[in-house]
Order: C-alpha cells, then sequence, then structure tokens
C-alpha cells in the first residue's frame, strides 16, 4: 500500500486529555484490609456490603499472593504494582448537592468541556446523566423524572443505601467476587458506578447514561455497574468513557452486571474512548472489565454494542448467560487498534435454557503497529435444545505493520443445535481508495468512508446519539495512521 | 481542453506509452481503439492519476493546468471523470451514498453549498432515468452484486451526476449485451454536449455506431499510429488490426 494514500494528515493530539483542577480527597497507595475498612466508611456503607468487599479482598489477595494473575490473554504489559495504586479519590464536597447549582462549578465545567451540557441535556436530549467524577457519583438528573414510573437510576453508592434489598438480591449473581482475578479486585475496591431498576411492565422512556473520568494520577478506575430489568421491562443504556492524558498507565478494572428477568429487554451500548497511550506506545489506560449479563427469565433479551477505540489494552468479554428459555444474547463490536494499541475482546454466549439464540458480529480494525485479537466463546450446554447461533467475524487491516488475530471456541454439546461462523481479513484496496478518489473523495474521507461501510453492521445497532458520534471517534482514531 | 505532448510511461520497469500526442477540445468525442497491450487503459489510468504508473517524460495539459502534479481527486474535481473497466465494489457503503459524497466535495472545490440528502435525491432520481436504473440497486453497497450490465450503467449514472468536462469511458462496453449496450451508448449520447469532451476507449466498433466519434486514433504498442475520421473505426472492423500492425511494421512482421 503506497504511503501516499493511507499518509493522512497530521495526527491529531488526543481532544479530550486535559486535567482539571481540583482538590481531590485521596487514600495512600496501596491496598491491604484497612484501605477496604477506609472505603467503606468513607461511603457509609451497611455491614453487608463491608464483609463481602473483604471476602473479595481475602480471595483476591490469595491469588495475587499465589501469582496467579491471568497472563493468557494475547496481550503484553510490564506487570503491575497493585501497592502503587491508590484506590480512591473524590472531589471534597461539603454536601450532597439537591440541584445542578449545588455542584461546584469546576465540576461543571468539566462535563462541558466533556460535552454533556447538563443544563442542556435535561430539557432537550430527554437523556438521564449519572455524571461520575473520579469514584464518586456527583450530579444525577432526571432521576425524579423516572422516579415517577418507579425506574430507579442512581449512583451504585445510593442504591446500597436506598435500595439494599434490590442490591443483596444480585450482586454478584452474574460477576460472583471470585469469578476472576481483576473481578475480585473490583469488588474489594469499587467506588462508584450506575444502578438501575426497571419495574414490570416499564418500558424506560429514555437512554440512560454514565460518562467517566479519571483525574488524579495513578486512581484507577473501578466501577461497579447493575442494571436489572424486571418483567416485562425495557432499558437502553449507554456507557460512554474518556480520561486525561497521562505517562503512567491505568488500570480500569470494571464490573457490569445485567439481569433481565422473563419478557425483559436490556440494551447496553459503549463507546469507550480512554487515552489509548502516545504514538510511541508510552501510557494508556489498561481497560480490564468483566461485563457480563443473565437472561434469567423466560423469553427475555440483552444486547451488548461497543465500539471500542480507546485505551492501551482492551481486555474484556461482554457476555451472556442465556438461561431462560427462548432467551437472546447479542454482541456487536468494533474494536480499534492503531499506534501500539492491543486488544484481546469478543464475547461468551452460554446457552443454558431451551430455544435460545445468540448474535455475534464482531469487526476489528487494526492499524499501525495495533495487535487486535478476537476471542469468542459459544457454549451450548448438554440441556440447550433448538440452540441458535451465528457469528460474523471480520478484520480490516490498514497496513503491514499491524496485526489481527482470531481465537473462536465452539463447545458444543447438544445436537439439535445450529452454530454459524465466518470469518474474513481484508484490507482496504487500492482499487476502493482510487475510485473514491476519483470522484472527488479525498483520500482520509475516502478511508473513512470504507471503514465505516465496514463497521456499518455494528454501528446501526447503536442509538442514534452514539453512532454519530462513534463514526466521528473512528475517524480521528485512524489520524495519523500510516499504510 | 487536454493536450498530451510526448507522454512516455512505465509500470514496473517496463515502458507501455511511448510517445503520445494528442489534442482534445470541448466538445468532440475522440474514440481510442487498438488491441491488447496497446496501452488504452494505461492511457486512462494516467490521464486519472493512477499511482503505480511512472510517467518518464510528456507533458499533459488539462484547462491549461499541469495535470502530471495534480492528485486523483483534484483532478475530478476539475472536471474529469474516468469511467473504469471493472468498478470495484465497496461494502457497506451504498452508490447513493458514496456519490452525494462525492458530489459534496466537487461542489465544496467550486464555492458551492452541498446538497442536503432531499436535494440530492431528486438529482439521483432525475439522472437514473437515464440509464433505466433501479432505485433498489442505489440503495445496496455500490456495485456489489451488480451485473456487468449494471455495474456500467451505474458509471453512467455517475457521470451523469458528476456532470465532467472530460469524460474517460475505458471500455464501457467490455462484456455487455445488445440491451445494455443500447442503454449505455443512450445515456452517453444524451450527455454530448458542447462543453464537453470525451474520450471513448474501445476494442470494437459497435459502440460506435450509437456513439459517433470525431476523431477516431489508433493506438498501437504504446503509440497512436493512425488517426482519422469515424470510417476509420469502419475500416479497422473489415480489416482487422492485423492490417494495422502490417501498415507500422511492414508485411512481414505480421504474426500468421
Amino acid at each position: 500500500m503506497s504511503t501516499q494514500t493511507l499518509d493522512l494528515l497530521t495526527s491529531q493530539e488526543y481532544k479530550w486529555g486535559f486535567v482539571t483542577d481540583i482538590e481531590a480527597e485521596t487514600v495512600p497507595p496501596g491496598l491491604n484490609e484497612d484501605i477496604i475498612r477506609l472505603i467503606s466508611a468513607k461511603k457509609h456503607e451497611p455491614d453487608w456490603m463491608l464483609d463481602w468487599r473483604l471476602k473479595a479482598y481475602r480471595y483476591w489477595a490469595k491469588l495475587e499472593q499465589s501469582e496467579a494473575e491471568p497472563k493468557w490473554a494475547n496481550v503484553h504489559y510490564p506487570p503491575i504494582d497493585y501497592q502503587k495504586i491508590v484506590y480512591y479519590s473524590a472531589p471534597k464536597m461539603k454536601k450532597q448537592p439537591k440541584s445542578l447549582d449545588e455542584v461546584d462549578p469546576k465540576l461543571l465545567e468539566t462535563y462541558e468541556k466533556l460535552g454533556i451540557p447538563l443544563h442542556e441535556q435535561q430539557l432537550l436530549a430527554g437523556v438521564a446523566v449519572d455524571a461520575v467524577f473520579d469514584s464518586v457519583s456527583v450530579a444525577t438528573t432526571f432521576k425524579e423524572k423516572l422516579a415517577e414510573l418507579g425506574v430507579i437510576f442512581c449512583s451504585f453508592s445510593e442504591a446500597v443505601q436506598e435500595h439494599p434489598e434490590l442490591v443483596r438480591k444480585y450482586l454478584g449473581s452474574v460477576v460472583p467476587y471470585n469469578d476472576n482475578f481483576f473481578a475480585a479486585l473490583n469488588s474489594a475496591v469499587f467506588s462508584d458506578g450506575s444502578f438501575c431498576y426497571v419495574p414490570k411492565g416499564v418500558r424506560c422512556p429514555m437512554e440512560l447514561s454514565t460518562y467517566f473520568r479519571i483525574n488524579a494520577a495513578q486512581t484507577g478506575q473501578f466501577e461497579r455497574t447493575l442494571i436489572i430489568a424486571d418483567e416485562g421491562s425495557y432499558v437502553s443504556y449507554l456507557e460512554g468513557c474518556t480520561a486525561p492524558m497521562r505517562d503512567e498507565n491505568q488500570l480500569h478494572a470494571a464490573v457490569v452486571e445485567l439481569v433481565a428477568l422473563d419478557n425483559a429487554q436490556i440494551k447496553y451500548s459503549t463507546v469507550q474512548n480512554w487515552y489509548p497511550g502516545d504514538k510511541e506506545g508510552k501510557g494508556g489506560i489498561y481497560n480490564f472489565v468483566t461485563k457480563r449479563g443473565k437472561c434469567l427469565g423466560k423469553n427475555s433479551k440483552i444486547s451488548w454494542t461497543q465500539v471500542e477505540t480507546g485505551s492501551a489494552i482492551t481486555w474484556k468479554y461482554p457476555s451472556c448467560i442465556l438461561q431462560g428459555d427462548n432467551s437472546v444474547g447479542e454482541f456487536y463490536s468494533v474494536a480499534l487498534t492503531n499506534n501500539y494499541q492491543q486488544a484481546d475482546t469478543g464475547t461468551k454466549m452460554i446457552h443454558i435454557g431451551k430455544n435460545t439464540k445468540s448474535t455475534i458480529i464482531s469487526k476489528g480494525i487494526s492499524a499501525g503497529h495495533g495487535q487486535n485479537t478476537y476471542r469468542g466463546l459459544v457454549k451450548i450446554l448438554k440441556g440447550a435444545t433448538g440452540a441458535r447461533n451465528y457469528s460474523q467475524c471480520d478484520s480490516l487491516l490498514m497496513g503491514d505493520k499491524c496485526g489481527a488475530h482470531t481465537f473462536p471456541y465452539l463447545e458444543v454439546n447438544n445436537n439439535s443445535a445450529t452454530v454459524e461462523h465466518e470469518a474474513s481479513t481484508s484490507k482496504i484496496s487500492e482499487d476502493q481508495l482510487f475510485y473514491c478518489r476519483q470522484r472527488g473523495i479525498s483520500a482520509e474521507d475516502a478511508v473513512s468512508m470504507i471503514v465505516n461501510g465496514f463497521c456499518k453492521q455494528v454501528f446501526r445497532e447503536l442509538p442514534m446519539e452514539f453512532a454519530v458520534e462513534a463514526q466521528k471517534l473512528l475517524g480521528v482514531s485512524l489520524e495519523g495512521s500510516v499504510g | 481542453m487536454l493536450e498530451i505532448r510526448n507522454l512516455h510511461v512505465s509500470a514496473a520497469g517496463n515502458e507501455i506509452l511511448r510517445g503520445i500526442d494528442l489534442t482534445v477540445k470541448a466538445g468532440e468525442v475522440h474514440a481510442i481503439m487498438g488491441p491488447n497491450g496497446s496501452g488504452k487503459s494505461t492511457l486512462a489510468q494516467v490521464l486519472a492519476g493512477r499511482e503505480d504508473y511512472e510517467v518518464t517524460a510528456g507533458t499533459v495539459f488539462y484547462d491549461g493546468h499541469d495535470l502530471l502534479q495534480m492528485a486523483p481527486e483534484d483532478r475530478a474535481r476539475e472536471g474529469i471523470f474516468l469511467a473504469f473497466q471493472y468498478p470495484v465494489e465497496i461494502p457497506g457503503v451504498s452508490t447513493t451514498y458514496f456519490l452525494r459524497a462525492a458530489v459534496n466535495a466537487i461542489r465544496k472545490h467550486r464555492g458551492l453549498e452541498e446538497l442536503d440528502a432531499m436535494d440530492f435525491l431528486g438529482l439521483l432520481k432525475e439522472k437514473m432515468r437515464l440509464v433505466e436504473m433501479d432505485q433498489a440497486l442505489l440503495n445496496r453497497p455500490i456495485n456489489e452484486g451488480f451485473s456487468g450490465g449494471e455495474k456500467k450503467r451505474n458509471e453512467i449514472l455517475q457521470m451523469a451526476v458528476l456532470d465532467p468536462k472530460l469524460a474517460i469511458l475505458d471500455e464501457t462496453d467490455s462484456g455487455l449485451d445488445i440491451d445494455a449496450l443500447r442503454i449505455v451508448a443512450t445515456g452517453i449520447n444524451t450527455l454530448r454536449s458542447p462543453e464537453r469532451a470525451m474520450l471513448v476507449i474501445t476494442h470494437y466498433q459497435r459502440l460506435l455506431n450509437y456513439v459517433v466519434p470525431d476523431y477516431v486514433h489508433v493506438l498501437f504498442e504504446g503509440r497512436i499510429v493512425r488517426s482519422g475520421g469515424k470510417e476509420l473505426a469502419l475500416e479497422l472492423e473489415q480489416k482487422g488490426y492485423s492490417w494495422i500492425e502490417e501498415q507500422v511494421q511492414g508485411p512481414q512482421a505480421v504474426k500468421a
């Protein structure tokens, strides 16, 4: 591929890289039981919550000591010193704000820069925003509106206080604290995240959304999200992330649990734009996330849609446990690796109930020296009669220094199952580029058009607001990639 | 409009065009004919700006601009259109989307306002009738699953929409059946105008029955060896390319 055709214009600086100068209340770096107790005390948590954290911590500490940190993924990074990380940081707040007027104006300024003008959103978009700033939820809008319908959408911390019975019932039911190394860590030190409960028969009238931000140096983000859709309900949730420029790697080990009861539907969309590291591969976020949805009820449905363009390393497998009969799981993903980014991502579809169905559409784009790995598991248990799966895994290579790898696992233990898998690897051809240019379209626009065409199957699953942001994000992320 | 002087072009070290001289004025239709390997497609691609070729000598001036210094998209924006011999497919990108991006890129270059979706659709519908194109095809990824005839008609449709000053048609008639040929030829004829020039590259006479050229040039081993009016094409049809070879090289050079 000639350097001229893929020689895109001067790379754009990571646009969202900035630091807010605000006092942060932090604890010293390191992890031990005292830190756990401190975190729990700061949040005024009930005993059962502290107990759960401690159980998780002890489990994790054993793993850590016996060097059982998982190393099987196709990603490479220097060892993480868990004692050097600060596990709690919160902006100094005198009291809980009752309205946006009471929120620290500097914080609101931050949200403005991130493109979430809370004031405007409240009126126009109708999207409820649970804005998280450095481990503590600050503003929760639309709480009242949703409350009218009985929809609970609040910070996880608040849910522990106000709705303990729901939290206790479902926390850890999809991702138990001993599920894996990073889930255990998260369960011990999670500071906040989102909680949502949609009551029976309610169709949540607006998309729910959360914005994250990592600010203080060496503060890991350990977000915990729990979404429960009761019988016959529907909710669409958007997760969009951004983080400032840093030299030290920052660990992001979040856990997201989704539970869908009979005839309920959860749609979870993510546009991930964490700082990816610089052109030489220095710095950037480590995004080691455990996301899992349980289709607990009959006819329930959970869809994951993700556009991952950021992070130095992405390691996540949003998965579905198809327990209820006739339940449906979907996974739509676009993962981009440029410069020296690495990704090992995919999904697990576990078919347990009868007549369950899963769809996997994964699009990997590798550019620069990026290494992109798709890892997917379709597991059909013995009792899962009539299970159907369709998987499509496409890789697009831009240039000759990047890599795309595919590890599909199919474990089929029921002979009435139908499993289809298609895969393709391609590059942007010179012919396609020239065709576009001969019609007056610039080389950069042509690449963007072709890449968007490649991702179309996934983009059309995104809610409108996100689809536009995703396309722009892809364009920005690809700038500076040389063929 | 187009002035080619002593153009020498090589690819992978082999010289393909060996000194082409050609002048094309607005309103004229020039046919370029010749046997396989004579360099017809190379000429088309070089004029459009394909980077795989090396120009080793000569100049090309288009409307006073030094064409060889211009990037392909700039040539297009200045009004050069190439109807490809083998149009590619672009998955996920519909013809409608593609053409609108092209139209707006060109309009922007000319200082015009971009067309919104509604206005563009109106323009597209009008031009579709010209090539008897089904709208359903236009919403599919461009050229994906199109028959040979549909691909060529799609090229002519694009030409109609983009309104170029110089249209280069690279073997637009190859692979077409009688009906498709008629439709394509009608489309081309409708687009003839005093402001527009066309270079029609073809093996065969039959397209030229419909699209009657003002000049015919015969390309042989990288050079234009004969030029004439439309009768030349008919003569070629009757006598074959070996006749030309004979003319150029002498009877003993003709292969049996």
